[in-house]
């Protein structure tokens, strides 16, 4: 695993950069940094804020700022198991806010969506565009189509 | 350039923006989120919407510049109705528990929903229900109470340069936090507390000693405690200002003297430890100008710089003086004199800082210490008002009383430095302290000022830096050796400590602040020029202490009490 270091040099080291941000990268480089950290770590770590705020000569409150402003980054690790429940208007109708009830709930998700025991994390995109077969649930990345709370039960029952 | 305000013709610079050119005109428009240090405010209140001719839609005054012609009105009923639209959204999210809060006599929000007759709550929003941050010893934030006016933001990053807080999360969810969600106290935060100086709400407020000073004083009545204060020289300023006094002098005997009818058994004077400050800080300077530690050597009286420092730039660390600073030698002093006389001294210092809380926490020999703001409240709860009885001044109390002007200008931004350069050049041989040759530098509002001195047969290169933007900047141009100094000022808040987090807000409008700091900074001199003592070296109670207690400048004892080391 890189650490924020190696992700920063690499970032600075790209050979598309302008010469300017070689010698001291701009403050617009906070958003790319966050999505390589992203990328590599699947969430956001403090260090990774200190060391972009370092690195860009940004405060930390504002690298801060800006992670917790887009929906995209996370600041928790993920859980072992990830459920997406689409929040599309057509979701929605078919009644995923009720899911999403549920599985707080069941699982006793905090507010980062993650379970305490680390298993689990639910996640809630605007739409995955998989209208058709609303209500739309992605577990680990895997689609199901046409869920109702006794299908999603079973579904987490099988990961167990 | 004119425009017209109201029907009236309002002379303008072409960079005003029309709330400036009211506000000159004496026409106040009411705002929450601009401030006079901004170049731009965020132009998030809305609450200074005015309307404009020729524009469909109502105009922010505080963003939009002035051109000729322009035709603006502030008070029409369509702008009135939509401002108090404005303020009732703004209260329908804000808890309702004002009888409880600091700021309950105090509060713009407040005001500002008198002013505009708000007399009903037609909008019931949802209160944010953030946890109250008590982690610091010197500031506390209650974000449910925060309207996200975004000046404290606008302070801390722009003025300040420290970006302790910003805007954090989005939309309801949205708060002023720093950088992170553990407290202030592990932040980047100095405590300057220049966010709570300008914060309208209660959202921001220093960590209230108030009550715990209550209490002492009450076990103090029954002769369980002795308690005893000192007052820091900024604090008199202040208030002789407030009061409408010429003389610093008089406003230090009233609190004096206010200070020991509610129970305090003495009252000492802080410049008294500034002049101690000052023999070892030049004995200090002219050690590393002779060759014994890294130049220049920067002043250590403000804490939130010194923790600017120890966080921002630690490479810098040792150019800090080792000096403690006056508040912590005064304490050292009271508390080692009360150990050998065998009794138990509560210690409080009034300072007009939240660093100050921050400093004693860290150096400790302080029991407490009260912001000026917290001074006033206090008095209040006793009843006493300075200024209102003449028969209630009094001098400060031996031996740590007696101050020189010197000592007194320490509460303004120059004043350490001309205070330590009228002994540092004693020092190295001058014969007589230049009296009243202060160079137009060291006194000027100026930001950053540089100058040289004379001092030992050469010229001192020196820099006064007042706030901690111009402090960052001045950091800059060291690192890049753009410039070369020997000895650098710096108070955290811009003015000095007059201008301190811990100070009296300001009651009105924008053209306020730097009035008050005018009106300060003159107390400050004039304490000087009328000081029968010109510098600390001529103090005979300093002489005393070293002669009888301390030794020399810079010798064991005095190191011991009155020296300190630095987190790096």
């Amino acid at each position: 695993m890189k650490t924020i270091e190696e992700i920063i040099a690499e970032f600075v080291a790209a050979p598309d950069r302008d010469r300017r941000d070689r010698d001291q990268p701009s403050p617009s480089a906070i958003i790319p940094l966050l999505q390589a950290t992203q990328k590599e770590r699947g969430y956001v770590p403090e260090e990774a804020i200190r060391g972009i705020s370092r690195a860009l000569r940004v405060p930390r409150s504002t690298v801060y700022g800006v992670a917790t402003f887009y929906n995209q980054f996370r600041l928790t690790p993920l859980g072992e198991h990830v459920v997406e429940i689409c929040r599309g208007t057509a979701c929605h109708v078919k009644g995923s806010g009720k899911l999403c009830d549920h599985l707080r709930r069941k699982l006793k998700l905090q507010k980062d969506g993650n379970s305490r025991d680390g298993k689990f994390t639910l996640l809630t995109p605007a739409c995955l565009g998989a209208c058709s077969i609303a209500s739309v649930v992605r577990v680990d990345g895997e689609f199901h189509g046409g869920m109702d709370v006794a299908k999603l039960d079973a579904l987490l029952d099988q990961l167990k | 350039m004119e425009i017209t305000v109201n029907g009236k013709p309002v002379e303008c610079d072409k960079d005003d923006t029309v709330l400036d050119a009211a506000s000159r005109a004496g026409v106040h428009i009411p705002h929450l989120c601009a401030l006079d240090v901004a170049p731009a405010p965020h132009a998030s209140c809305r609450v200074c919407l005015v309307e404009v001719e020729g524009e469909a839609r109502l105009q922010t005054s505080c963003t939009m510049k002035v051109r000729e012609g322009l035709r603006v009105r502030t008070h029409s009923p369509k702008v009135l109705r939509i401002r108090r639209n404005i303020v009732e959204l703004l209260l329908a999210g804000h808890p309702d528990d004002c009888l409880y809060c600091a700021r309950a006599d105090d509060c713009e929000l407040s005001r500002l929903a008198a002013l505009l007759d708000v007399r009903e709550r037609r909008y019931a929003g949802r209160v944010k229900d953030q946890p109250i941050d008590v982690s610091s010893v010197a500031i506390v934030r209650d974000p449910s109470k925060c309207i996200l006016c975004g000046r404290c933001v606008t302070v801390c990053q722009t003025e300040q340069g420290v970006g302790a807080i910003d805007f954090a999360g989005r939309g309801f969810d949205t708060s002023v936090r720093p950088g992170g969600d553990a407290g202030l106290d592990v932040s980047d935060c100095v405590f300057c507390g220049q966010c709570v100086r300008v914060c309208p709400t209660g959202a921001l407020g220093e960590r209230s000693a108030v009550a715990e000073v209550s209490e002492a004083l009450g076990k103090a009545a029954s002769g369980r405690l002795d308690a005893v204060a000192q007052i820091a020289p900024a604090v008199p300023a202040t208030l002789a200002a407030e009061l409408g006094l010429g003389n610093p002098m008089a406003a230090l005997e009233l609190v004096t003297g206010a200070l020991r009818q509610i129970g305090f058994s003495a009252v000492y004077d802080t410049s008294f430890a500034a002049d101690l400050t000052v023999m070892e800080e030049a004995h200090e300077l002219l050690g590393r100008l002779g060759g014994g530690g890294p130049l220049p050597m920067f002043t250590s009286c403000s804490p939130a710089w010194v923790r600017f420092v120890e966080l921002h730039r630690p490479e810098f660390v040792p150019h800090l003086s080792t000096c403690k600073s006056p508040q912590q030698m005064a304490a050292a002093l009271i508390k080692e004199r009360a150990a050998r006389e065998g009794r138990d001294v509560y210690s409080v210092a009034v300072m007009p800082c939240t660093a100050k809380k921050q400093e004693a926490f860290e150096v400790g020999d302080l029991d407490a210490v009260l912001t000026t703001r917290e001074l006033l409240r206090l008095l209040k709860n006793f009843g006493v008002e300075p200024g209102n009885d003449a028969k209630l001044r009094s001098r400060p109390d031996a031996p740590f009383g007696e101050a020189s002007g010197a000592g007194r200008l320490f509460g303004g931004s120059g004043g350490v430095m001309e205070a330590a350069l009228r002994t540092a050049a004693h020092m190295a041989g001058a014969e007589t302290p230049p009296r009243a040759t202060a160079s137009a530098p060291l006194r000027s509002g100026e930001r950053i000022r540089t100058f040289t001195a004379p001092v030992g047969g050469r010229e001192l290169r020196c820099a006064v830096a007042s706030g901690l933007g111009a402090a960052k900047s001045l950091l800059d141009q060291l690192a890049a050796k753009k410039v070369d100094l020997d000895f650098v000022e710096v108070m955290s808040c811009p003015g000095g400590c007059i201008g301190g987090g811990g100070q009296p807000r300001r009651r009105r409008d924008r053209s306020g602040h730097d009035e008050m700091l005018k009106a300060r900074r003159i107390r400050i001199h004039d304490a000087d020029k009328k000081a029968p003592l010109h510098a600390a070296h001529e103090n005979p109670e300093v002489a005393r202490l070293y002669e009888e207690w301390l030794g020399a400048p810079g010798g064991g004892e005095s190191h011991r009490l009155l020296h300190r080391g630095y987190n790096a």
